[in-house]
């Protein structure tokens, strides 16, 4: 069984963290992870850097750069990890975007991925459609998860059929926006988590963009399985390097 | 071969909408509604008199008499460039507010490099009186100083994109990413034939009155609707999809889409997708745009902002791809010289990106008899500070 799904049936609320990778430096990457995972985190989304990253805020934004400047490329990520099965345990996503998928080769991408011990991917750009018609044997042969997104603007109709073709959680965008950190969440946040926890989906939900510290996280998962942590993470990296990684994750996950 | 956009988005292998999440619902929306908002009899009313009356349509088809003896054929000149703002864009931005309006939205936003598709989206925003925010690369922003006055004196607000390259591209991310942050009462007007579906075919059918009044022009000149070549140059490709578009399944006539190769199509520093990009995803959209092999965009060169763009419109790459039209480059001086000949020879002053479409009857010979339509995008006054440095006038 797929380790998202392992990880999904523990009975705890689940802290994911997303970072990009080839930042601060080119090499961190491993080393992240391997923090990660001692600090207590469940599940880590490894940010494979892109140009052009439609769905991002200023903060992953000039990660990317940062990442891409410092020479990341889908091979070097591909080579830094190929031994992180040795060390870690927990689920590794890649979140990425289409196009740099698309030039390595999709099915070269995902048997890379298999091979490696990557569980599953976030891709905001593939659409469910696309996926459905074009990808999904792809993925499935090589044991991957593909993650959709919802938003507070899909429908519910839209939203049964994403639980339907979801084989591991549904990434509940939290509002209406860009990534990017917040310090609360408010009454429209409120009503919309409560909406979809009321919908009683089979897909376990774990919600994303705008987390940022102990509140927001708490707030997320009184009706989430988990929330993920993106911008404000890697606001820590540029500040701190590597280094208190621990004292990050205590921070949130701290009662 | 179809070349027109078939019931899932696609040109051929091109197109389709790559969109995250966020956007579905306002992509979809405009997906569902478009073809049917743009027939209404109520809507074809108001768009067709604005056409009219405001944009100063139909332009004339010029024969363009010097031109044509010293390229030894017969040259038509379509004016697009006596369109009000001075160029083609405001074709689309006129139709995309008028649908806007029907669609309920009251905020509009826009991307620009050189600031025309800006300068005219901020034009029809005045007109319907709506808020409009124009993200612009802050390297634009500062080498087309007049255009985002006008945008300013136009009532618009003009956001300086910082991330990336600072330029089209990243005013389009940006502006993409303003309508993921306001995704209920924000409609994105896109400047040209890109981006998600049914954005291209929605924008082509808004410039088809381009190729619609040259069948009967040309029928009242020439005594035949259809001409031997039809050449436009090619930035995202609007104005090239109007100019092509009621011709696309008359293969008598020839298509020729002019690109940017800026300082040479080997140089590195040049904008000719057609030769220099390859298959990807680019503002949505599956088309040929220039990249690295890891699949980063790469920042494309071009004397012209407006030809500027690392990526062609999905029916272009379809074009180029069936090889229904043929795809010609054209360097800077290229270009220049052809703009400053025309000038001379006809008393027009031709966008530079016009130009590069120009420049064609210098690198290919036509027939004598050959009726040559060249789609005359722009007029030069924005550009007058590019050919005053470059000829040191
Ligand atoms: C005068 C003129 N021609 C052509 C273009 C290129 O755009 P497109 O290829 O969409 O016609 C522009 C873009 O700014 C323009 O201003």
């Amino acid at each position: 069984m797929n380790r998202i799904n392992n990880k999904l049936q523990e009975s705890k609320k689940l802290l994911s963290i997303y970072f990009t990778a080839g930042f601060p430096t080119l090499t961190d990457t491993v080393s992240i992870i391997e923090k990660l995972e001692k600090s207590g985190v469940d599940m880590i989304e490894i940010g494979l850097p892109f140009s052009d990253p439609l769905a991002d805020g200023p903060t992953i934004q000039a990660s990317s750069t940062t990442a891409l400047n410092n020479g990341m490329t889908t091979s070097v990520l591909f080579d830094q990890l190929k031994d992180i099965r040795k060390t870690v345990s927990i689920p590794l996503i890649i979140m990425g975007y289409f196009n740099p998928m698309m030039q390595y080769g999709i099915e070269e991408f995902c048997k890379k991925c298999a091979e490696i011990g990557i569980d599953g991917l976030i891709i905001p750009d593939l659409p469910v459609n696309e996926y459905n018609d074009n990808f999904k044997v792809i993925f499935e042969k090589y044991g991957l998860i593909n993650v959709f997104l919802i938003t507070p603007q899909t429908s519910d109709e839209r939203i049964k059929f994403i639980d339907e073709i979801s084989n591991g959680f549904i990434y509940m965008v939290s509002s209406a926006s860009v990534t990017g950190s917040k310090n609360s969440f408010g009454a429209v946040q409120n009503e919309y988590f409560k909406r979809i926890s009321a919908m009683n989906l089979k897909a376990p939900q774990i919600i994303g963009f705008g987390i940022s510290n102990a509140a927001t996280f708490q707030q997320a998962t009184k009706f989430a399985k988990g929330a993920i942590i993106g911008s404000a993470f890697v606001n820590h990296l540029s500040q701190n390097g590597v280094n208190s990684i621990d004292k990050f994750v205590s921070a949130i996950l701290k009662d | 071969m179809n070349y027109f956009v078939d019931e899932n988005g696609y040109y051929g292998e091109f197109g389709g909408a790559y969109i995250p999440e966020m956007l579905y619902p306002n992509v979809e929306e405009l997906r569902l509604k478009y073809v049917q908002i743009m027939q209404e009899p109520s809507f074809q009313k108001e768009f067709q008199s604005l056409l009219k009356e405001y944009v100063g349509r139909p332009t004339p088809l010029y024969f363009a008499k010097r031109l044509s003896e010293k390229s030894n054929t017969k040259i038509y000149l379509k004016r697009e460039d006596l369109c009000h703002t001075g160029a083609h864009k405001v074709n689309n931005t006129i139709g995309q507010i008028l649908m806007a309006k029907r669609l309920g939205k009251n905020r509009i936003i826009a991307e620009t490099g050189a600031g025309q598709h800006g300068v005219a989206t901020a034009t029809v925003c005045a007109l319907m009186g709506l808020e409009c925010i124009v993200y612009m690369g802050e390297i634009d922003i500062a080498r087309q100083a007049p255009n985002v006055a006008r945008m300013k004196m136009l009532g618009a607000t003009v956001v300086p994109a910082l991330s990336g390259s600072r330029t089209l591209k990243d005013a389009t991310n940006e502006a993409i990413r303003d309508w993921i942050n306001n995704p209920v009462d924000t409609h994105y007007i896109i400047g040209s034939v890109v981006g998600p579906h049914p954005y291209p075919d929605m924008v082509a059918r808004f410039q088809s009155v381009i190729s619609e009044e040259m069948k009967w022009q040309l029928k009242e000149k020439e005594g035949k609707e259809n001409p031997d070549y039809v050449i436009a140059c090619v930035g995202g490709g609007s104005n090239a999809a109007g100019a092509f578009y009621h011709y696309l399944d008359e293969e008598s006539v020839q298509l020729i889409a002019v690109e940017a190769a800026g300082l040479g199509v080997n140089s590195g520093e040049s904008a000719a997708t057609s030769v220099l990009g390859n298959e990807g995803i680019i503002h949505g959209s599956k088309t040929l745009l220039m990249q690295t092999k890891d699949g980063q965009i790469t920042e494309p060169y071009s004397i012209s902002a407006g030809l500027d763009y690392p990526g062609v419109g999905p029916l272009h790459a379809h074009l180029c791809k069936s090889k229904r039209a043929e795809f010609i480059s054209i360097t800077d001086a290229e270009a220049m010289q052809a703009g400053l000949d025309l000038c001379k020879l006809e008393g027009i002053i031709p966008a530079i990106e016009s130009s590069h479409a120009l420049a064609v009857f210098n690198s290919k010979t036509f027939k004598e008899n050959d009726v040559v339509v060249l789609n005359l995008s722009g007029r030069g006054d924005k550009d007058l500070d590019t050919y005053i440095k470059y000829f040191k006038l």
